[in-house]
């Protein structure tokens, strides 16, 4: 069982609620993807269509609400957004993001260590999102994040898991769970991500923008089942040459 | 008096209660948070909260996000 911060969760795979063509699709495929801790993001109330409201299809008690802290651009704009955020949900939980480059949307390392040292004293569950940067993880656990986040590739790619080399090492430091985060396009992916040894992933687009977005909810949590299994199970170790795995004696017979 | 809320200048009458904005802007107070002036509003001051002129209202509420 996974446990971050005290709280266990049976799902290893979280969801986002974004970019979904309706609120109603967005219920239906977290349903079916198992998961028990969903992202959500703050903006301002469109006051042209004040009962456009997402709140009103996500069930509190089936799922952790995880506000992201997206489109800050800088520590102070993180936490303005954090607060918001504990207001709007009576949550600490906080999937801390801060990317200043709208052309790449990766985080800026200094900004969320910053951030995520002074959100932790204030009492925040802080699962921040992070470049691929072991000594990055090593210094985010070491102010008190409950997890970290390491990308897979830039957010909304599809690319899949390029940062691989990175991810195993922040895997094989970290003592707080690793949660592969962003770019996982395929299910695929996530069963790599689970295989390497990562405790979660989390997926929003690839299943939201997907032709049948409850379905893809369903592959990727078979895939991260299959893939947790595997790493539990232990992989064989790759090798150059071949290693027979029928008996190589009794062939006597034929010659 | 006027204040901005959301980015949009509005004219109230003076002693509007934030929560009667709410309810002229068709919003369900228990689905906003309302940040005044920089400061975070608890909800059960949504009922009391006097604007004044020239405030600076925040309206915000969670999304779809990853």
């Amino acid at each position: 069982m996974l446990t971050i911060a005290g709280r266990e969760f049976r799902s290893r795979l979280f969801g986002g609620t974004g970019k979904f063509a309706s609120a109603e699709v967005m219920r239906d495929a977290l349903a079916a993807s198992g998961t028990e801790m969903v992202t959500v993001a703050l903006r301002r109330v469109d006051l042209a269509d004040p009962a456009d409201d997402i709140m009103r299809v996500l069930d509190r008690e089936r799922y952790l609400l995880l506000p992201n802290t997206s489109g800050a651009r800088d520590a102070g704009e993180a936490i303005r957004l954090a607060h918001l955020a504990r207001a709007a949900g009576g949550t600490p939980w906080l999937k801390l993001e801060v990317t200043p480059d709208p052309r790449t949307l990766l985080p800026d390392p200094v900004e969320t260590l910053k951030a995520t040292e002074e959100l932790v004293k204030d009492g925040f569950i802080v699962l921040p999102y992070m470049n691929a940067d072991p000594i990055l993880a090593l210094r985010l656990q070491d102010v008190g994040a409950a997890a970290v986040m390491p990308l897979g590739s830039p957010i909304g790619t599809n690319q899949g898991i390029v940062t691989a080399f990175q991810v195993r090492i922040i895997i094989e430091q970290a003592r707080v769970p690793v949660v592969v985060d962003a770019g996982l396009g395929a299910p695929s992916h996530a069963a790599l991500a689970m295989e390497m040894g990562a405790d979660a992933v989390l997926v929003n687009t690839a299943i939201a923008v997907s032709g049948d977005p409850v379905r893809m909810a369903r592959a990727f949590a078979m895939a991260v089942a299959a893939g947790r299994d595997a790493y539990e199970a232990g992989l064989g170790e790759a090798r150059d040459n071949a290693s027979a795995s029928s008996p190589e004696t009794g062939l006597d017979f034929l010659r | 008096m006027k204040i901005l809320c959301n980015g949009v200048e509005r004219t109230l009458a003076p002693q509007t209660k934030l929560v009667d904005l709410l309810h002229d802007l068709g919003l369900e107070p228990d689905t906003v948070v309302a940040e005044c002036d920089g400061v975070i509003l608890r909800r059960e001051a949504y009922d009391t909260h006097l604007l004044t002129d020239g405030s600076v209202l925040e309206l915000i509420r969670f999304v779809g996000g990853g």
